[in-house]
């Protein structure tokens, strides 16, 4: 049994909470890719999930939002509350909470279809807009908010699979802020980009998160550094520890914390 | 939940019914499909047999080597006469639709069998006739018997052998090794089973080794250039050319330039090897590309030529798959009927070919003859001809799954 | 290499050239015996005309003495029949693949696709059989219940059951090339709080459009290629209509009525199912052109 170290437990002894796991385990068949997880998640804020590959972020980051619904062989068990309510409570609405949490994936993944249809498909399906000009609007600023806007905004009839790896994650990032979604989940959403492409990225959830609740799950050290206020360190389908990031990387409590960002393990 | 929420709902909930409801459409389309024919072909593999006492007196029989067919037909419809007096039945009409012509050729080869026979009064059974073999077998009801207008003095004798136990239904093995006859109740498959067997040997013989031949070149040997593109292409719309399009090869081809003897199994063969040769390809390819390179380069690595190590280990392990492709192929081919019919294998032929060289027909124009044919009877025949058709096709593809099953490997 | 290698690599050719050689018999086949015909009976006549009777000679010393052969009448025959079975077959097919691939359980799946598959592998002509014996008496009598007559051989009995053959063709090609959708897709889709309905009809069914309309194509051209349903169930009078109840006749048909008795390789009646032959395979290699060169531009797109 692994005690989770709540270093920040004194800034605020009730902090908000805006998504509560507690005691989550999943299971692929047999196999348990998660043990026993309990984690709060703080609402406009970056939480980075750190850890060596297969530690159980990405399924993690799966049971948020229940994606995990659609892996076949996968169980999730144990309680995960958003703003205080069970999302696996019979009644309680996958569609609607994935309305609510948005999700940003590995590789980019835009719709084979117009820039514009990709940014308005979530106010379509939703019917988020009245009339054309509203949807007009919803594009222009869900474009703008992910930094793409300049770039596109003379080609929003072309294909988004033609743009570039960075533009179609900046597009799939307007994608899901179109929803207007409370949440944004990121699963790794630099690690098909070059350089200069994750920098506008890191860029950009810096903005996002005065507006939006972030989890991202990363490789890089120096982007949960730069861009997150928690950081929650998982090995082997635990959660180690989870603490604010300066913390994290200055002070770490846990020795495996310390060797896997100092890189000498992972 | 939101209104609108419940609308996106509503509207999957009906899409998955409509497409329940589709499915179940085709599945009823199934069902409908095989009860029609199973309904109505169920009866071609029976037929109705009346025990009748009959006397053979010496006097009429005396050379019973060279006595004609209808002499004993005679001797039946005296004994029925004589049957029909003890029952006061006057008027029947005619003695045929109670034992006909195939009674007579029975009873004839049951005396030529035990001469001594002659000269006493014996019982046994005989095929019966037309509408007594209806009747015998449930296909005609005394409610359709009425209808057809039938004398109800007939009606009333068959209710008597009914009655008496002097009718009875027995299986219908004469179908399967008779040839095609003018009348339905001795027209029997045999010629076009013979026919269809000659011809999907000659398919295999000729289709087989071309196809894997080609696979085996097209996927280890050949340079990609544009002529493998085109030769591709080739093979692909090869396989999506309407069937009747080869019976047009082979006539003008075959039979009009080389010669080769027209309605024999021999052209058919050939017409349907080209026709499967494409399908045969495109799956042997398939096979082959599922075979790691790994095997070729450790075969080649342990001194073997690229043609050894292709014959002996790469095409060993796409065997099951090229297998079930060419089964595939073969039921294809075993159903195909339109080419048949342009290279004449569509004339009526009574005897059974004894060779690949002989006129024959196939099993599936003699379906489409038999289904064409007005005269009564024919229908069911050619239903159950069907059913043997779907039964050959059935085993070929639960050998081609359980091959596929058995000895496939997983790369 | 060695000889025997070489001698080896010779026969891999061959056999593969034999492919080659069947399109170029073929192609040289119908191609000669259609001049043959286009030197008797004028091509534009054939191409534009509306009458064909090739039994009736109108006047004794008349070009070939056998009759009129005008194609119309047939293509039109052969459209409808095959417009018939695609309104079965494209809504019913591509439901039962959607349905298949993103709704269904896998067990379902499991049950469903042999089911498909022994659909598929009906030859044909037990659908003529169905059809002539089973299903035009029984829209003859529904015709005739409703106060309309429909013909005992009528285009719609044919389309009817040719769309029933071609329900399992249209719905394993269209599940293939759902299946080619790569599931970030779908994730991204169901992602933004799409139903599964929605992102299907959004976004998947769109994405696999051009391999559920390359299945099309072919599905189409083995409609108008189709000959047993159609020589069973459809008519041998060229009408030129587009009433499904009556009776029409197809390309497939009269290429079969031509040729079935005894042929004579001078008679332009036998010619004339060649140039019928020509214009057959050239409508359906075209359809099949295109549909394979638009499948395998879609794998490539997704691989
Ligand atoms: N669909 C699945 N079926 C079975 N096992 C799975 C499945 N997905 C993940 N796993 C297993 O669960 C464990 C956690 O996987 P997960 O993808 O969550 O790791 P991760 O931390 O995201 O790794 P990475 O950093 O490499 O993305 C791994 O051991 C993985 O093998
Ligand atoms: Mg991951």
């Amino acid at each position: 049994m692994v005690t989770i170290e709540t270093r920040d437990a004194s800034a605020s002894a009730r902090a908000e909470t805006i998504i509560s796991a507690q005691k989550v385990n999943v299971y692929y068949g047999d196999f348990q890719a998660l043990k026993e997880v309990s984690i709060d998640i703080r609402p406009r804020q970056v939480t980075a999930l750190i850890g060596p590959s297969g530690c159980g972020k990405s399924t993690f980051l799966r049971c948020l939002n229940r994606m995990n619904d659609l892996i076949l062989n996968c169980r999730v068990v144990g309680k995960l509350l958003l703003n205080g309510e069970d999302i696996h409570r019979p009644g309680f609405d996958v569609v609607d909470l994935r309305t609510h949490v948005g999700m940003v994936f590995q590789k980019p993944n835009p719709f084979p279809k117009s820039i514009y249809d990709n940014v308005a498909y979530g106010p379509r399906i939703h019917k988020m807009a009245n009339g054309r000009s509203e949807l007009d609007g919803m594009v222009e600023s869900s474009l703008r908010r992910a930094g793409l806007w300049d770039e596109v905004k003379d080609k929003l009839a072309g294909l988004g699979t033609e743009l570039s790896g960075g533009q179609q994650q900046r597009l799939c990032i307007a994608r899901a802020i179109a929803v207007e979604p409370k949440i944004i989940l990121m699963d790794e959403p630099c690690s098909a980009l070059d350089p200069v492409a994750t920098g506008r990225i890191e860029e950009l959830i810096f903005e996002l998160r005065r507006d939006y609740t972030i989890v991202l799950v990363t490789h890089s050290m120096q982007q949960a550094a730069r861009t997150s206020q928690r950081t929650a360190f998982f090995h082997l389908g635990e959660l180690l520890e989870v603490g604010d990031t300066n913390d994290i990387f200055t002070k770490p409590r846990h020795e495996r914390t310390e060797a896997y960002i100092t890189g000498r393990y992972g | 939940m939101s209104t609108h929420l419940q609308k996106r709902y509503r509207r999957q909930r009906w899409f998955v019914a409509v497409s329940r409801v589709t499915i179940l459409l085709a599945l009823l389309f199934l069902v409908g499909l095989i009860v029609s024919i199973v309904g109505r072909g169920w009866s071609g593999f029976f037929r109705g047999e009346v025990q009748i006492t009959v006397a053979l007196p010496e006097t009429v029989l005396e050379n019973s080597g060279k006595v004609r067919a209808s002499v004993y037909k005679k001797l039946i419809h005296k004994a029925l006469l004589t049957d029909f007096e003890q029952h006061g039945i006057t008027d029947a009409g005619s003695l045929e639709n109670i034992i006909g012509f195939q009674g007579a050729l029975k009873l004839r080869q049951l005396v030529r069998k035990d001469p001594d026979s002659i000269g006493r009064t014996i019982t046994t059974w005989l095929p019966a006739g037309k509408f007594a073999d209806g009747y015998l077998k449930g296909d005609l009801s005394t409610q359709t018997l009425v209808e057809l207008q039938v004398e109800p003095d007939l009606i009333r004798y068959f209710e008597i052998l009914d009655r008496s136990n002097k009718g009875r239904m027995v299986f219908n093995w004469s179908f399967f090794t008779l040839g095609d006859s003018s009348q339905p109740d001795t027209a029997g498959i045999g010629g076009a089973l013979a026919g269809s067997f000659y011809m999907l040997l000659l398919t295999f013989v000729l289709s087989f080794p071309t196809a894997i031949l080609a696979a085996v070149y097209l996927e280890l040997f050949a340079p990609k250039n544009r002529w493998f593109d085109l030769v591709e292409i080739n093979i692909n719309n090869l396989a999506a050319v309407p069937s009747i399009i080869f019976g047009l090869l082979g006539l003008a081809v075959f039979i009009n330039l080389m010669g080769v003897p027209r309605s024999t199994p021999l052209v058919g063969g050939m017409v349907l090897a080209l026709m499967t040769l494409p399908t045969i390809v495109i799956s042997a390819r398939a096979a082959i590309k599922a075979v790691p390179e790994t095997l070729l380069a450790g075969a080649m690595s342990l001194g073997a030529t690229r043609m050894q190590g292709v014959f002996h280990h790469v095409l060993p392990a796409a065997m099951p798959g090229v297998l079930t492709g060419t089964i595939i192929g073969m039921a294809q081919a075993l159903g195909e009927t339109a080419p048949l019919i342009l290279i004449g294998m569509v004339a009526f032929i009574h005897h059974i070919p004894a060779g690949p060289m002989e006129a024959a027909t196939a099993l599936p124009v003699q379906i489409y003859l038999w289904a064409d044919n007005p005269l009564r009877g024919f229908a069911e025949r050619s239903a159950a001809a069907i059913m043997v058709l779907l039964a050959f096709l059935m085993i070929m593809n639960i050998s081609a799954v359980l091959l596929r099953k058995k000895l496939e490997v997983k790369w | 290499m060695a000889i025997r290698e070489r001698a080896l690599l010779g026969v891999l050719i061959l056999a593969t050239s034999m492919a080659v050689v069947t399109t170029i018999g073929i192609v040289a086949a119908i191609l000669v015996e259609s001049l043959r015909f286009f030197s008797i009976i004028d091509p534009s006549s054939f191409f534009f005309g509306t009458l064909w009777s090739p039994q009736i000679a109108i006047r004794e010393d008349q070009a070939g003495a056998a009759g009129s052969f005008g194609f119309i009448p047939l293509l039109v025959g052969t459209l409808l029949i095959t417009l018939i079975s695609l309104a079965v077959a494209v809504p019913m097919g591509l439901a039962i693949a959607v349905y298949l691939s993103e709704f269904a359980s896998s067990r379902t799946r499991g049950q469903i696709k042999p089911i498909l598959e022994i659909l598929a592998g009906i030859p044909t002509i037990v659908y003529g059989f169905f059809a002539l014996v089973t299903l035009s008496p029984i829209l003859r009598d529904l015709g005739a219940e409703l106060g309309v007559e429909v013909a005992g051989e009528s285009a719609l009995a044919a389309g009817l059951v040719m769309g029933m053959m071609l329900i399992p063709f249209i719905a394993s090609l269209s599940e293939d090339a759902l299946f080619a959708v790569p599931d970030s897709l779908r994730h991204g889709a169901i992602g933004l709080g799409s139903t599964q309905l929605e992102a299907t009809a959004r976004v998947i069914i769109p994405a696999s459009l051009p391999g559920i309309a390359a299945g099309i194509l072919l599905a189409s051209s083995r409609a108008i290629g189709e000959t047993m349903i159609v020589v069973m169930a459809a008519g041998i009078a060229a009408h030129l209509t587009i009433n499904p109840l009556e009776a029409v006749t197809t390309v497939t048909v009269q290429i079969v009525t031509l040729l079935i008795g005894d042929q004579e390789f001078d008679d332009p009646k036998t010619l004339a199912a060649f140039a019928l032959g020509l214009s057959l395979f050239a409508l359906t290699l075209v359809l099949n052109i295109i549909a394979l060169h638009i499948v395998k531009r879609y794998r490539q797109s997704y691989e």
